[in-house]
């Protein structure tokens, strides 16, 4: 009995921590706080993984047997999509939060994932035009993957120009978070377009389960490139977050505070 | 080190130029997405400052010296 209500006390207090967690996610002094904090040591974290991943990909691989030096593209492209494809989850969820619980700050979430992902797409498609040259012998190609990773683009830049095209902030927020949920359907094409169509796009190298068609040594800097890249797109969401919050609570007396902390409250 | 010179490397046997120009460009747009929002963030601080210091200058002429 006894360990009963000790079990839901247990729960009790699991609950109220929680319950406390996503009170304080919705305060932006303490979202402002605990970005920075996150920021500070992530930041440094991740240039250093980009630097070792990039010098490692560049300088201390082989050349592929088949494409030669222009693979080396790789350490930049795939890890670039692949984040470009997961800040889109990021942007959506935090659109579809803000638009049903009508969250503020999973709205400044949603918007401040826009120009990374924005950033990281064109990233993506500007190193495969350059390693399409050399290997396909073109830059550009309609097929299914480039197209949809165009469009992605286009959403991502769309979100961008719809937020400032409305003067009433509340109701860019909901027209931008429409628009990022729609656009989810362009995702499941991105990931399989290249199992659907045959293409010059070669299909993932990388695979969860099952052996990866690549070899460890140029697997092990990839693997670091896509994880300082998440942390890049992390670091970035965070600081257009906190720049966000700044601007959007200026009048507040936490903002004057933090300019000026022996000012009156 | 894969590349025996930095000839070489910079080369890399006729695909120098597609490699060191997506990573050149590469390193300008993280550059740039890391650094815009930390100068927006100031920049919007600078303007708060801006406006408290007026209106307490403000108060300062309307009430006099407090």
């Amino acid at each position: 009995m006894s360990s009963r209500i000790g079990a839901a006390q247990k729960g009790l207090y699991n609950l109220t921590v929680m319950w406390t967690f996503f009170h304080k996610l919705g305060s932006p002094p303490w979202l402002y706080g605990i970005a920075g904090a996150i920021v500070r040591w992530l930041l440094p974290l991740t240039i250093l993984a980009l630097l070792v991943g990039a010098a490692w990909g560049l300088l201390f691989t082989s050349p592929d047997f088949r494409q030669g030096n222009s693979y080396r593209i790789i350490y930049i492209h795939v890890p670039s999509a692949v984040v470009a494809l997961a800040g889109y989850y990021v942007m959506a969820i935090a659109g579809a939060v803000s638009l049903i619980w009508r969250m503020k700050m999973a709205d400044v979430a949603m918007k401040a994932a826009a120009p990374v992902g924005a950033a990281l797409t064109f990233i993506a498609l500007f190193t495969g035009a350059l390693w399409g040259k050399p290997t396909w012998g073109t830059w550009w190609e309609w097929d299914a993957r480039i197209t949809s990773m165009l469009i992605l683009l286009f959403l991502y830049l769309g979100v961008v120009a719809l937020y400032e095209a409305f003067d009433n902030k509340e109701a860019a927020g909901r027209a931008c978070a429409i628009l990022s949920l729609v656009g989810m359907v362009n995702i499941p094409i991105i990931y399989k377009s290249v199992d659907w169509w045959y293409s010059l796009h070669q299909p993932a190298s990388i695979k969860f389960s099952g052996e990866s068609a690549i070899d460890s040594s140029m697997l092990y800097p990839l693997l670091l490139m896509i994880g300082a890249f998440y942390a890049l797109f992390t670091c970035c969401l965070l600081m257009n977050m906190r720049a966000e919050l700044l601007q959007r609570e200026s009048r507040t007396a936490w903002v004057r505070r933090l300019v000026k902390p022996d000012g009156p409250r | 080190m894969y590349f025996d010179s930095v000839q070489a490397a910079l080369s890399m046997d006729g695909h120098g130029s597609f490699v060191w120009v997506a990573y050149f460009v590469t390193l300008l747009i993280i550059s740039a997405v890391l650094l815009l929002p930390g100068l927006r963030r100031r920049r919007l601080l600078r303007q708060v400052a801006t406006e408290l210091a007026r209106q307490e200058s403000g108060y300062a002429t309307r009430e006099g010296p407090r």
